[in-house]
């Protein structure tokens, strides 16, 4: 395993940094907050995003994907992240690309692929139930009935939840709460009858819903993946996401430093530029290394995902704890340098603040991870 | 077959015949083993220990790519990677550890003329001659341009006065390469030479500093009225802050390994030693407080590791990393140790007597040693302020 990109996925990181900054600069995020979007996306800028090929690319070429890789999925939310760019890329060009691809029927994929490809529809993962993430805590249940299960339960703080077409749900169709056994995944139509999506405020003003399943009937053909081995495929779908959410956390951070880097070398007090107090260039050079380490922990896992790594999982919650406290300390510093500004609506590095802990919950925090980091270490 | 295939061949083959028994994991644990850093005085508890060294030393293996007429192997680095692979698989100990191969070999191999790479090289690569490094002063420690050293023109030859401090091994070396000021009117940085000096001159003298750890890996180092030839002097005069700096970039590249649990540093591993003291259900360390900290410990780790790999497989960048490398690696180590201690519990600040283990003891020295790490080589505060301005381009105030 080469911790280097290849020259094409160094293209694709250009070029997703050419349309990050030309097409989707932070004033696309806070113009979309002010307006009170109701998707908190830009639909026409997604349609760019697939004009690119950027929802295909963990698709196979026979469905129409370019079958380009984690590591090229990550680099382009890398750069995505440096601009804070809400999309449904992560939602749906991850997690549902990479869920039909890898666990989905042939009809699955026949039906759902080219769709996606197209940008025509979208998908988001209803996984969490409690306020901390944890798959084998999930309780909502999903009873056979027929050839159909019916689903009672509610889920939480679905990404990109209120706007998504096809919902991926993971349910308890037998054991109990805390056994990552029992669990079922189903596609599920966000249209079908008994499905309501109350649209989530969070800090970071993205797409998020919470949703109520009463007495939801699904046909048993929309299992994804086989029955009550959930638990299993979805971490390793999670794992995926954990892997693409760390490289946009790695976007995140290198921006505000960046950001707060430029600062230092403009902003005088006391006569002189802020960045030549030794107190504030010490700070500076510790983010710098915690920088290199995250770059590195985050190659290493999207490297392992596309090589198929046994160590997939530890490296996935590497990157995410390494991602998440790189970002913690980042969005906080990078606050507390700018000074006054930094905690004013009008300037834009709140926004990595806000963006930072909401992603460091996602799929699992920095705390969650290294204890999963611990038993997958055997300690 | 191809060449690499060959030489693959070769190389075991070799390696089989050559290799003794006792420098291979798996030897007996009842046979001495050697800290082998060769030398004019070298003792040594186990022959083999020489044995090794010399066929080694012939080979030029100790500096495998540094080309033949250097006494290097003169390999390539796919030629050196086998070499390494084969050395792993019989489980081969290092056959020499050299601050001359570590930091002054690619000094030379940049700066030298070609009569000093032929006269200094061969004796390196061979582990003929010990070397240690006189940087540090008593007035010049993270000022190290500041130094006072002095060596006057004296016509065929530089009379040196002045004293080092913190010259590791100094008492046992037998050359020292030295910083010392040939401009004392130039600005501090443009008046510093480089220069090699032979430990048995006249007037040459050492004595070891006891540390908190109760060792003496350094010492301080005299120079009265030593004369020195002036062909020793490395590069041109007055232009060896330039050489110094490059050379540190060697040290810090050496000594951020001892942040790798695998790095030279490492006693024993913080899990093994948390389970044994702290107790061990179904392999899981049983204080959630410590087991949380280690898992954070071990994460850091990991990433170091593959920080390391990265650079490795991007080529060439080290001199913008080597800084936070040796500031992460020293400051990992000390992290670890503190670890190791707190885990081990009374155990881990035995110092003496029957009533405890060696491997307690030790751990003990370990641990105050690597409060040395972030000090030598440029202390972590030196190295935050080369971050700052050479990467990050802060401004000087």
């Amino acid at each position: 395993m080469k911790l280097v990109l290849s020259e094409e996925e160094q293209f694709l990181k250009d070029t997703a940094k050419s349309f990050a900054d030309e097409r989707s600069p932070i004033t696309h995020f806070r113009k979309l907050r002010d307006t009170n979007d109701p998707y908190l996306w830009d639909r026409d800028l997604w349609s760019e995003m697939t004009k690119l090929g950027w929802p295909g690319i963990l698709i196979p070429e026979e469905y129409g994907g370019s079958n380009f890789g984690i590591t090229g999925i990550s680099v382009i939310l890398n750069e995505c992240g440096k601009t804070l760019t809400p999309s449904p890329l992560f939602s749906t060009g991850v997690i549902g690309a990479y869920s039909i691809t890898n666990f989905g029927t042939d009809e699955q994929k026949k039906n759902y692929l080219p769709q996606i490809v197209d940008g025509e529809l979208t998908t988001s993962l209803a996984i969490d139930e409690t306020s901390h993430h944890n798959p084998a805590n999930t309780e909502i249940t999903a009873k056979k009935d027929g050839s159909n299960f019916i689903v009672n339960g509610k889920k939480i703080f679905v990404i990109d939840g209120a706007s998504a077409d096809i919902i991926i749900l993971l349910a308890r169709t037998s054991g109990k709460k805390g056994d990552l056994s029992g669990l079922t995944l189903f596609l599920i139509d966000s249209s079908t009858e008994g499905i309501d999506r109350i649209k989530l405020d969070m800090a970071d003003s993205r797409n998020y819903a919470n949703i109520t399943f009463d007495n939801v009937e699904i046909p048993e053909v929309n299992i994804l993946g086989d029955l009550e081995t959930g638990g299993e495929t979805v971490e390793n779908i999670l794992d995926i996401g954990r892997i693409a959410m760390a490289s946009e956390m790695l976007g995140n951070s290198e921006a505000a430093f960046e950001t707060t880097l430029d600062y230092l070398k403009q902003r005088k007090q006391f006569g002189v530029l802020i960045g030549s107090f030794q107190a504030l260039q010490h700070r500076a050079a510790e983010m710098f290394c915690e920088l290199e380490l995250t770059k590195s922990s985050v190659m290493a896992a999207t490297k392992a995902a596309d090589e198929g790594s046994n160590e997939l999982q530890r490296l996935s919650s590497l990157a995410k704890t390494v991602a998440g406290e790189t970002l913690h300390l980042i969005s906080n510093e990078a606050v507390q340098m700018h000074g006054g500004i930094g905690v004013t609506d009008e300037y834009d590095i709140g926004f990595f603040l806000k963006r930072a802990r909401v992603a460091e919950q996602i799929f699992g925090s920095s705390k969650y991870h290294t204890e999963r980091y611990a038993n997958l270490s055997g300690f | 077959m191809s060449d690499l295939k060959k030489f693959r061949e070769d190389t075991k083959k070799w390696l089989d015949e050559n290799c003794p028994p006792s420098m291979r994991s798996g030897a007996d644990s009842n046979i001495p083993v050697d800290e082998v850093w060769g030398g004019r005085n070298a003792k040594y508890k186990n022959p083999e220990s020489k044995i090794w060294l010399d066929k080694m030393g012939e080979k030029g293996w100790t500096m495998p790519t540094v080309s033949k007429e250097y006494g290097g192997g003169g390999l390539n680095k796919d030629e050196v990677k086998i070499l390494n692979e084969e050395m792993f698989l019989i489980g081969a100990k290092a056959p020499l550890l050299s601050f001359g191969i570590w930091m002054l070999a690619p000094v030379l191999l940049e700066y030298g003329t070609e009569q000093q790479k032929k006269e200094h090289l061969p004796k390196i690569i061979k582990g003929q001659i010990r070397w240690c490094q006189g940087y540090s002063e008593p007035g010049s420690g993270s000022d190290l341009a500041s130094l006072a050293t002095k060596a006057e023109d004296i016509g065929e030859k530089f009379l040196v006065n002045g004293q080092k401090v913190w010259t590791s091994y100094a008492d046992k070396a037998d050359w020292i390469f030295a910083l010392v000021r040939t401009g004392p009117k130039e600005p501090k940085h443009d008046g510093i030479s480089f220069l090699l000096i032979d430990m048995e001159t006249k007037g040459v003298s050492t004595k070891p500093i006891t540390l908190i750890s109760g060792k003496s890996p350094f010492c301080e180092t005299f120079f009265d009225d030593v004369e020195v030839p002036k062909n020793n002097l490395i590069g041109e005069l007055n232009a060896g802050w330039t050489i110094a700096k490059k050379l540190l970039q060697h040290e810090r590249a050496f000594i951020s390994n001892f942040g790798l649990a695998a790095g030279m540093g490492s006693t024993k591993d913080v899990v093994s030693i948390a389970k044994k003291h702290l107790g061990d259900e179904n392999g899981k360390i049983q204080n959630e407080f410590y087991r949380s900290e280690i898992s954070s410990h071990k994460i850091k780790e990991h990433a170091f590791g593959l920080t390391l790999k990265r650079a490795g497989d991007e080529g060439g960048k080290a001199s913008a990393t080597a800084s936070m490398f040796k500031l992460y690696g020293t400051e990992h180590n000390k992290k670890r140790h503190e670890l190791m201690i707190a885990a081990s519990g009374i155990n881990g600040v035995a110092w003496d007597g029957d009533e405890f283990d060696d491997s307690d003891k030790n751990l003990t020295r370990a641990w105050l040693r690597t409060k040395g790490n972030s000090l030598e080589g440029g202390t972590s505060e030196v190295q935050l302020n080369i971050i700052s301005k050479r990467v990050l381009g802060l401004p000087s105030q």
